[in-house]
């Protein structure tokens, strides 16, 4: 019974991490038909600003409350650079995006090793996120109960932007109809922007959150970029109800696989049950009629 | 007002526009009319800021604007519905509206005298567009644009597929709407019946080149017929 609980929450630890590396693209992916291969290296990012504002301020449990909001800006800023120069001129071209971008993110990899070096650095969490909490039934990693809670905030943050405000409905609006939106008065290139700012400032929250449970390189997002795009395409591109249902999903099935073989073997299970899935079900876990987000 | 001034537009390699020059004065309402594919979606498209023309120019208030996209084209004062009752599907009635209302400082007001204007809109301001009749989608639509409190209101075919009741209902809107200077339209209509008993002045498009233009009096009709027929 313990052994069953505990890898429930293997699972939903990690599908929580995997939902917030996910959830950002969800929105640029699919807004915009861009895969950003460099999405992983905003969450690299979001890392080192955790690293480089613990330096600064000292205190672990004030930099990680720091380090949160200014791992989603430098992630935003990253991914408003990139849709700027680059990406702007690529909407709905998705191979090009590919190529580009992953040349984006080897060049940022390298960044990083010549600014931090190439061995890895470790960020200290707060004391009170380095135990275990007592739920009853089990011991939990208190870090990872708070990258739960985390997700969670995440997706219903952007949830109620989405839903609630106006820039949400200009998002949701440009998304469903490019031209119409454009033609009521919708700048649908700033409204872009915006999109992709707040979708890679998730992924420099993800690169924050992730120190928590290990040490930060510069390949740090390669880890991560995979299963990520894995989630969102069996998710149903665009859907975030998807996005949370197969970060879930995926991250329970690796923890149970993870159980009972090795981990490697673990991610070529999922694998296989994703390819499998998508053959029955080729839109995802949700259609997209039209694309629409929430 | 708004001048199209020797607008040569198309798709890809194929120009379906030849160099038509359209003036809308202001106020009153301009007529655009023509067979199935003679270019007058293609026109307006180019109007709006949706398609590039490859000569001539689009002037607004007597400024260029070839070059704007088009939401600064709305902010200077233009509107346009387009064909088919378009509308955001996936929002509701009340969020395609707000949509709208958020770019505008005094939205909300307006959005609230365009309800009186279209009452059958505030019964389903909480159901998808997507799921509205035509003739509810083509109120939405005219409303949403009216939000932007437009000086020149571009319409494309706004009573096409729709029941009469509601056809009336527009019309009676487009003529109040224009009865002051404060509003011009452009409006592209198949019905020549109809387009001919709001318009002041007509064009008619053919192939894409204008072969006929006046202003909307008794021997028009006649005329118009005689152009469209070539
Ligand atoms: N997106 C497009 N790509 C290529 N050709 C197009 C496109 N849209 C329209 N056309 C062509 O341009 C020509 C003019 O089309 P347009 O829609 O402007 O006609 P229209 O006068 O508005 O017709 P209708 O009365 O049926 O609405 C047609 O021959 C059409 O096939
Ligand atoms: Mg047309």
């Amino acid at each position: 019974m313990d052994a069953l609980f505990a890898q429930l929450f293997a699972g939903l630890s990690l599908g929580s991490v995997l939902l917030l590396a996910a959830l950002g693209l969800a929105l640029t992916f699919g807004q915009m038909g861009v895969i950003n291969m460099a999405h992983g290296e905003f969450m690299m990012a979001g890392a080192y600003t955790a690293f480089v504002v613990q330096s600064v301020v000292g205190d672990a449990g004030l930099s990680l409350f720091v380090s949160l909001p200014a791992g989603f800006l430098v992630g935003g800023a990253l991914g408003v650079l990139l849709e700027a120069t680059l990406l702007r001129r690529m909407y709905h071209r998705p191979l090009d995006t590919l190529l580009v971008t992953w040349g984006v993110a080897l060049i940022l990899q390298q960044l990083a090793r010549d600014i931090f070096g190439a061995p890895n650095v470790e960020v200290r969490a707060p004391g009170w996120l380095s135990g275990n909490v007592d739920l009853g039934l089990l011991q939990v990693s208190s870090a990872r109960l708070f990258i739960i809670v985390l997700s969670v905030a995440a997706v219903v943050g952007l949830g109620v932007l989405l839903k609630t405000s106006p820039l949400g409905r200009r998002i949701r609006g440009t998304v469903q109809s490019r031209d119409l939106a454009e033609t009521v008065g919708v700048s649908t290139r700033a409204t872009d922007r915006m999109t992709f700012f707040i979708g890679s400032g998730l992924a420099g929250v993800a690169g924050v959150a992730l120190t928590l449970l290990g040490s930060t390189g510069p390949t740090l997002g390669t880890n991560y970029i995979v299963d990520a795009f894995l989630v969102v395409v069996a998710g149903g591109i665009g859907q975030i109800k998807g996005c949370v249902i197969a970060a879930f999903g995926l991250g329970t099935l690796q923890a149970a696989f993870e159980y009972s073989t090795t981990a490697s073997l673990a991610k070529v299970a999922v694998l296989v049950v994703v390819v499998v899935f998508l053959q029955a079900r080729p839109q995802g876990i949700f259609s997209v009629k039209t694309r629409s987000l929430v | 007002m708004l001048e199209l001034d020797d607008l040569h537009v198309g798709y890809g390699r194929t120009t379906v526009v030849h160099g038509a020059t359209v003036h809308v004065p202001e106020g009153g309402i301009t007529a655009v009319m023509g067979h199935n594919g003679a270019g007058k979606t293609t026109l307006l498209r180019a109007a709006v800021g949706l398609l590039a023309p490859s000569r001539g120019r689009v002037l607004l208030d007597g400024d260029d604007v070839t070059r704007l996209r088009p939401h600064r084209r709305v902010r200077r004062g233009l509107a346009y519905v387009p064909q088919g009752q378009q509308s955001f599907p996936q929002l509701t009635t009340a969020e395609n509206l707000q949509l709208v209302a958020d770019t505008r400082p005094r939205g909300r007001a307006r959005t609230d005298e365009l309800l009186d204007l279209f009452p059958a809109l505030r019964e389903v301001m909480s159901r998808k567009a997507g799921l509205l009749s035509g003739g509810q989608r083509q109120q939405l639509a005219i409303a949403r644009a009216l939000i932007t409190e437009p000086r020149v209101l571009i319409l494309d075919e706004p009573t096409e597929g729709i029941q009469p009741s509601v056809v009336a209902q527009i019309e009676r809107t487009i003529a109040d709407l224009t009865s002051g200077d404060d509003l011009s339209v452009l409006l592209v209509e198949q019905h020549i019946g109809f387009a001919l008993s709001v318009a002041d002045r007509y064009y008619v498009l053919a192939s894409g080149r204008v072969t006929s233009s006046g202003d909307g009096g008794d021997d028009s009709h006649a005329t118009v017929r005689a152009a469209m027929a070539i």
